[in-house]
């Protein structure tokens, strides 16, 4: 069956839309095929600076021809309604319309049959309306017919189409369609300085190869792997070592047709910079790859560069400007750094006044002191050092306003680690600098210095506490403040390192200090956690019904407590007489709910022994007694796998109740008596949990 | 080329290195201005740009212009950082197919063989807030360094381009430390000569930065600049209106003069920000201010004779 190759050759498609326009352009042009009845073996797109290309391999020649039955009008029916259906079924009489019978009568039916169109023609339909419709991020306009409304956008100017069809052993059709003026045909170019002439192609086969000696890689991941094989070997001649990065290395194969790796050096004295500095200069200005020495695991002098020629003097020249380029901009790094040294990080905090954080959270300035405040609380509560936990609060933040963070922001926290650490602080305070912007993210490292770790909840629950207070919350997938995430740090930083903190009274405490204070929104950022820490234990693979069936038991916001009880309790639900005993709650739940509806009373007091008329009703009534104690007593000491032992014994008394006793005696001081035991029932298991929200 | 003396050799020279790329652009048909004779912060602000982007007649253009960046200023101090640099612009509209070939020939005009060196097309979308402008293009990389920016304009002065223009926008003193192989701004030879004829950028520019820096960040009478803004502000909406011919917005006569009042309002803008007495706040209220007036201008612009079908 024939292939279609296609080729979109442009000016330079930025480097970050690369990839995803090679898949829309796969997908859009398949997706075209399908529903035109073009079913296709397989299709593989790519994309280099200049051209995105497809190949489809497999797709039959024409559709199959479509033969469709239409039910028209009654025999005898309206004039009018006969001549629409002869007109939309384009029939020239009735005389070709045959006649059908059903039980409502005869009716004129139109076969018709709809021969299939070549698929070259299909194609020529299809593609100018992809194109056309293309999703770039951004688009332009071009040249002179860009006087009209109607010119063509593309993500830079195209300049010419391949588009062939055909069957390997003979000579591909040209899908010929008009697309304002670009040029569709079998001419593509090569590289544009090592062999810029035009080639004409027939299909991907010798495409892709021609293009080779074109000096054009068409397949970015063979781009990829040429980049990445080169440094390695490069650096690991001289006994270094590539620091790997794979974001860097997509972008640079998605800046060359023909990567040349080549490597050069920067002056020794910059290597007094930090290793961040260096690699952040490197890669952010100059897209160049840094390299280490593996015997100390530091940067040494060393960059590689990628660029797109085999040039003629080997590469002299460009390393030699490569090198010029990296000199100045490590010279301002350098600068920098030195200028940033000079002044110590309290003396910036002054001008946190100038800037605001937020319109209705004050300046960055209020921000730190009130991160500062709670940290010190938070400090004691967690068994932090409380003078080093205020000053590295203090510090923390300082580093936003050196010149290195301005020019890297992505540096922010480490440069004031490196700061604090030459101005002698403790290095518990310089770490927290770093480490209490941590954990960003579900697989970011969490902090385990306590320092560090009161200082990041702080600086997280004061985000939260404030955004609540001014109503900023997140709606569905909106969290611009990335509050979801400054939550999921906080029930990490509690959980991971095993910290007792009521959440609820620090909130409260804290929100005490904001302008906008309200009791009840401490309260609902708290079931805000509930909902962070259910998705959390699920994505953990625990239940998060079990989540729920602990803070409906109110009051819990010692997570690590509720994380606690919800492993206890996933255990004894896992054991026979977790099982049973989750059956004959919830079975004294259903009898209650229904009776208490049917009465419009509930069941609450203690049962009256004298009532009791069997053996199991005493049994229970002594078990729940006993039980129900025991197990408070064993939640007081937080031992929950007690409780829940405890627990268990329960059961038997429970399965033999249901076992004989009927509930809705005939006498009705019997029945309410009983109810009330099954009351008791619930009581005592909501020492552990809420089981009426557990789930089957 | 060859037929060149040595001093003008745009390897050798500052200005011969200019000249060359006059040349180049005069070749291609271009009209060869000079500078606009009023302070600006890019070349893009020649109304030879801004304005004559707009419309449907064709333009092509090619001038230094020297850009005036207040902030940038270090007293001469940095080895490549000015308040006061030249840009070399060049504009064709509309754009045609072969820009990016007509760039790279320019630069082999300059002595720059991509034979040699790794000329690249990185992106770099365009956009100035003050001018209401935007357009996609790139940055152009030679061995790594950024030497020119390559723009198709799609809407300036809030007006969409029709048919778009190309703009290039050559970093002249950076292309020519480059070609020349020298790393401090100063050191560049200006005069191509050697010995004591030898005039340097330094002997040129090197005192006038230190001035300015002084100026800029220190002295500029910061009373009087808000007061020029204000008045520059006013006189060119007074321009605009009364430039309209017989009051009806069909025809504007005085588009040219009322445009000049945004440039200086701007001008004006970078002062008073490089003397920090503009507020993150109000920072932000300035630039709007300014596009307002850019956009005014455009608006005219369109209904004047070079700037409609007419």
């Amino acid at each position: 069956m024939p292939d279609l190759l296609l080729e979109l050759f442009s000016e330079e498609i930025p480097a970050r839309m690369q990839a995803k326009a090679a898949e829309d352009l796969r997908r859009m042009v398949t997706d075209r095929l399908v529903a035109e009845g073009l079913v296709y073996e397989g299709a593989k797109a790519f994309a280099t600076p200049r051209r995105l290309t497809l190949t489809v391999h497999g797709i039959p020649a024409r559709q199959s021809d479509l033969k469709q039955e239409r039910k028209g009008p009654r025999v005898g029916g309206a004039e009018a309604a006969i001549q629409g259906f002869l007109k939309a079924t384009g029939l020239a009489s009735l005389d070709e319309a045959k006649i059908q019978r059903d039980p409502k009568g005869d009716f004129y039916i139109a076969l018709t049959e709809k021969p299939g169109k070549p698929t070259v023609d299909v194609l020529a339909e299809i593609l100018p309306i992809i194109i056309r419709t293309f999703p770039w991020p951004k688009q332009m306009r071009w040249g002179a017919a860009s006087a009209k409304s109607s010119a063509l956008t593309w993500v830079r100017p195209l300049h010419s189409i391949v588009a062939t069809f055909g069957i390997e052993t003979e000579e591909p059709e040209v899908v010929q369609f008009d697309l304002s003026g670009v040029s569709v045909g079998q001419t593509t170019y090569g590289h544009r300085f090592l062999a810029p002439d035009a080639i004409q192609v027939r299909r991907f086969d010798d495409y892709v190869a021609k293009l080779q000696v074109a000096k054009v890689v068409l397949d970015p991941e063979r781009r990829k792997e040429i980049i990445l094989a080169d440094a390695r070997q490069l650096t690991f001649a001289q006994g270094y070592e590539l620091v790997e990065d794979p974001a860097l290395l997509d972008e640079v194969s998605g800046l060359v047709e023909w990567p040349v790796v080549l490597m050069g050096s920067f002056d020794q004295e910059f290597l007094s910079i930090p290793d961040e500095v260096i690699r952040a200069t490197i890669r952010a200005n100059q897209k160049c790859f840094v390299v280490r020495d593996p015997k100390t695991g530091k940067l040494t002098n060393k960059f590689v560069i990628t660029a797109n020629i085999e040039a003629s003097d080997g590469g002299t020249a460009i390393i030699a400007g490569n090198e010029r380029v990296i000199r100045a901009r490590l010279s301002d790094a350098k600068f920098f750094y030195e200028t940033d040294l000079k002044t110590k990080l309290e003396a910036r905090l002054p001008k946190f006044e100038q800037i605001v954080f937020h319109e209705k959270l004050g300046t960055q300035a209020a921000r730190i002191a009130r991160i500062e405040k709670l940290a010190a609380e938070i400090a004691p509560l967690v068994g932090a050092d409380p003078a080093k936990t205020k000053r590295a609060a203090q510090l923390a933040k300082t580093d936003l306003l050196t010149e290195v963070v301005g020019e890297f922001p992505e540096l922010q926290g480490l440069m004031g680690k490196y700061y604090a650490l030459a101005q002698g602080e403790d290095a518990a305070v310089a770490a927290a600098s770093e480490d209490h912007y941590k954990p960003q993210g579900p697989t970011d490292r969490v902090p385990g210095d306590l320092v560090s770790v009161a200082v990041a909840l702080a600086d997280k629950l004061d985000t939260l506490v404030g955004f609540w207070a001014i109503d900023e919350k997140p709606t569905g997938s909106k969290d611009p403040f990335a509050l979801r995430r400054a939550a999921l740090g906080v029930i990490r930083l509690i959980i991971e390192n095993n910290l007792r903190l009521k959440l609820k009274s620090v909130a409260l405490s804290h929100a005490s200090t904001m302008t906008s204070y309200d009791e009840g929104k401490p309260a609902d950022l708290l079931a805000f956690f509930a909902d962070r820490l259910k998705g959390q234990l699920r994505d953990q693979g625990a239940r998060h019904d079990l989540v729920d069936a602990v803070f409906a038991l109110g009051g819990q916001d010692d997570l690590l407590m509720v994380v606690r009880r919800v492993e206890a309790l996933g255990k004894f639900l896992d054991s026979d007489d977790g099982k049973n005993l989750l059956a004959g709650t919830k079975r004294a739940n259903n009898i209650l709910a229904i009776e208490e509806k049917k009465d419009k009373r509930k069941f609450d007091g203690a049962p009256d022994a004298a009532l009791f008329k069997l053996d199991e009703e005493k049994a229970l009534a002594k078990a729940i007694a006993e039980v129900g104690p025991e197990a408070s007593a064993a939640v007081a000491k937080e031992d929950f796998a007690s409780a829940m032992t405890a627990m268990a014994k329960l059961r038997p008394a429970v399965d033999a109740f249901f076992d004989k006793v009927k509930v809705n005696d005939d006498d009705a001081a019997v029945r309410e008596n009983r109810l009330k035991l099954l009351n008791e029932i619930r009581a005592a298991t909501r020492a552990v949990a809420d089981f009426s929200k557990i789930q089957d | 080329m060859d037929s060149l003396p040595p001093h003008m050799r745009p390897e050798r020279s500052f200005q011969g290195f200019i000249l060359a790329l006059q040349r180049f652009w005069a070749e291609q048909g271009c009209v060869i201005l000079q500078p606009y004779d009023m302070e600006m912060g890019a070349g893009t602000f020649h109304p030879a740009t801004t304005l004559r982007a707009l419309g449907p007649k064709p333009w092509k253009a090619a001038y230094v212009q020297p850009s005036r960046r207040p902030k940038d200023g270090r007293y001469g101090e940095n080895p490549n950082r000015l308040q006061h640099y030249y840009q070399f612009q060049v504009i064709m509209k509309p754009s045609p197919p072969n820009l990016q070939d007509l760039y790279l020939q320019s630069l082999k005009a300059i002595g720059i063989d991509t034979a040699l060196h790794d000329v690249r097309f990185v992106e770099d979308d365009w956009e100035s807030p003050t001018l209401g402008a935007w357009g996609l293009g790139w940055e152009c990389w030679c061995d790594g360094m950024e030497v020119s920016q390559f723009t198709y304009f799609q809407q300036v002065a809030g007006v969409e381009c029709a048919p778009v223009a190309g703009e290039l926008t050559y970093g002249l003193e950076r292309l020519a430390m480059y070609v020349q192989g020298v790393d401090r701004v100063y050191d560049l030879n200006f005069n191509g000569r050697d010995g004591a004829d030898k005039v340097t950028y330094g002997d040129v520019f090197l005192q006038a930065e230190q001035e300015y820096s002084r100026h800029n960040f220190e002295h500029a009478d910061t009373a009087m600049l808000f007061e020029q803004f204000k008045m520059a502000e006013a006189a060119c909406r007074k321009y605009l209106d009364a430039g309209w011919k017989g009051g009806k917005r069909e025809e504007h006569l005085m588009a040219l003069p009322a445009y000049d009042q945004c440039i200086k309002a701007s001008h004006v803008f970078n002062l008073l920000d490089a003397r920090g007495v503009i507020s993150v706040t109000e920072r932000q209220s300035y630039i709007m201010r300014v596009r307002e007036l850019a956009k005014a201008c455009g608006e005219a612009w369109v209904h004047t004779e070079a700037g409609s079908a007419a």
